[in-house]
């Protein structure tokens, strides 16, 4: 088959909708077009069975009890929002600490800069060189004065996934609530929130073949019943937690891309983490002073993330865009001008976060596909190298540590 | 962000990509940037010893498309002038030139601080050469 261009290979950032999702969603622009709020007439009976199926597959994809435990909201960052500002306003007269690391999303480590301002404490706990939170440095971090452990379940760079049975049941025997952001992990990776001690979980439907606008929040209602203060006051609607009309077309195809990812993850995973082993194996073969970033094993199918030494990221992928998105952690290509926090925090040197690229593959992704954006990744990096200071010193063998730079 | 097409065909036909030898006499050699900044810039003149004029220029960057346009760039500016001329070269000719947005202004500023950088290698080099 020929392939189409540009590749998408950024599928961290957003996944297309698959045609199951998009032919669930359709009748629910038109026809079924009831709020699900309106309680006497067909249209909204009709409107809210839609809902109450889609709560239920996504219960189901996680492994809650009971669908009445899914919050629906805008998305993974509402979710985030809820979940943190909700435990810290329900439970301030309890305690003012919160456990989270320096690798969360920004939706999680901006929401703890504001608790911080609002006069909570937040504990940022490290992680290894390979990505994994440690868990006893969590165990360490928690005081009597703490109310919430926040640790993300996969992340958004490195695909790391974390042990997140080990700290649910740490949280659980601390007496403190477990909130995981999914964003990443959910529908690709499986998640059980009553084997794993869960509490509260945020998820979005847009990485898991869903349409943008829709997210979900998991709030544990038993054992223990977790309650949070909403951000969004109004009609009550989400048992008083999330008010606002449901986006009805939104919700119903969150509901089927969970329920489609849930009955091929095993499939699709194997797939995936074979064509991710492949582009990588590819790419490491051919490229020295080329390293892996994160856990070689603990991470996401389709995730692939590397630093290629003496080479700036933006450059690379400026090389690669007509044919192939990918997304970079160097400072150039993000909002805030810093390079990627996430490899800065596994211990690599700040050049090496400006030189890192995350390939991520998604459901539609064929061979064809990774031979060629593996291929031209190489010849790219080959020819910057051509054009690099840094590489033409490190080939005369000097120790790029000794200059004395004249750095801003 | 889109880049112009300026960036675009400085960043896939670079100018004058490579080294000289930096003992060589002429050769006025800036190396600036860090890079943990994520920028840095290698920046070679070749400069004729009767004439002062700029005969040949290099360089190698290590940095985003707008960098590697920059200096690129200030090759092509550089050749043929004299070093008095090349000393007027301002980052913001190259901003005009290559239409940068202000998120990459500073691959612009870097850029005039190789020309700087070159320009007084060359002159202290060269008095040493004079001295002899």
């Amino acid at each position: 088959m020929a392939v189409k261009f540009p590749i998408f290979m950024d599928a961290q950032s957003t996944t297309p909708v698959d045609p199951r999702v998009l032919e669930a969603m359709l009748p629910y622009f038109t026809e079924k077009f009831g709020h699900p709020a309106s309680r006497n007439h067909p249209f909204g009976w009709e409107a809210e069975g839609a809902v109450d199926r889609a709560r239920a597959q996504i219960a189901q994809l996680i492994g809650a009890r009971d669908p009445k435990e899914i919050v629906f909201t805008s998305g993974g960052t509402e979710s985030i929002n809820l979940a943190l500002k909700g435990v810290a306003e329900m439970y301030r007269e309890k305690g003012n600490h919160i456990v989270t690391t320096v690798i969360e999303q920004r939706a999680g480590i901006d929401v703890a800069k504001r608790l911080e301002r609002q006069g909570f404490e937040v504990t940022y706990v490290p992680v290894q060189p390979d990505g994994l939170v440690d868990v006893a440095e969590i165990e360490k971090a928690i005081t009597p004065k703490t109310i919430l452990v926040s640790v993300m379940f996969a992340n958004n760079e490195i695909g790391t996934i974390q042990d997140i049975a080990a700290i649910g049941k740490l949280a659980k025997a601390k007496g403190v609530i477990f909130h995981t952001d999914a964003t990443q992990a959910a529908g690709k990776t499986p998640i059980d929130v009553e084997a794993m001690g869960i509490d509260l979980l945020s998820c979005t439907a847009h990485l898991m073949y869903g349409p943008k606008g829709v997210g979900a929040l998991y709030v544990r209602r038993k054992g223990p019943r977790v309650r949070i203060a909403p951000l969004i006051d109004g009609g009550g609607h989400e048992r008083g937690m999330r008010s606002g009309t449901l986006p009805v077309p939104l919700i119903v195809g969150f509901g089927k891309a969970a329920e489609v990812s849930r009955e091929i993850m095993a499939d699709e995973g194997a797939r995936l983490a074979k064509l991710r082993d492949r582009l990588q194996d590819l790419i490491l073969s051919s490229v020295e002073e080329a390293f892996l970033n994160g856990h070689p094993e603990r991470r996401l199918a389709g995730n692939l993330n590397i630093s290629f030494a003496y080479v700036e990221g933006e450059s690379v992928l400026m090389g690669l865009n007509k044919e192939t998105a990918l997304s970079s952690g160097s400072a150039c290509t993000s909002s805030t001008l810093e390079p990627s926090y996430v490899i800065a925090a596994l211990g690599a040197s700040a050049e090496l976060a400006h030189s890192s690229i995350r390939f991520s593959l998604h459901r539609f992704n064929t061979e064809e596909e990774v031979e060629l954006v593996g291929t031209r990744t190489i010849e790219v990096v080959h020819r910057l190298r051509e054009m690099s200071p840094l590489w033409e010193l490190a080939k005369e063998g000097v120790d790029l540590k000794t200059i004395q730079w004249k750095g801003e | 962000m889109a880049y112009s097409e300026k960036v675009v065909d400085h960043y896939n036909n670079p100018r004058n990509v490579g080294s000289f030898t930096k003992d060589t006499p002429g050769i006025g050699t800036g190396l600036v940037g860090a890079p943990e900044c994520g920028d840095v810039m290698k920046l070679q003149i070749k400069v004729n010893l009767e004439t002062g004029v700029i005969e040949d220029a290099k360089f190698k960057t290590f940095g985003c498309g707008s960098a590697i346009a920059s200096s690129s760039l200030a090759t092509e500016w550089l050749k043929g002038r004299t070093i008095d001329e090349a000393a007027k070269i301002k980052n913001t000719d190259i901003v005009n030139e290559l239409k940068l947005p202000p998120v990459k202004i500073h691959c612009s500023v870097l850029a005039e601080d190789a020309i700087k950088a070159a320009l007084a290698d060359y002159k202290t080099k060269n008095a040493e050469t004079a001295a002899r």
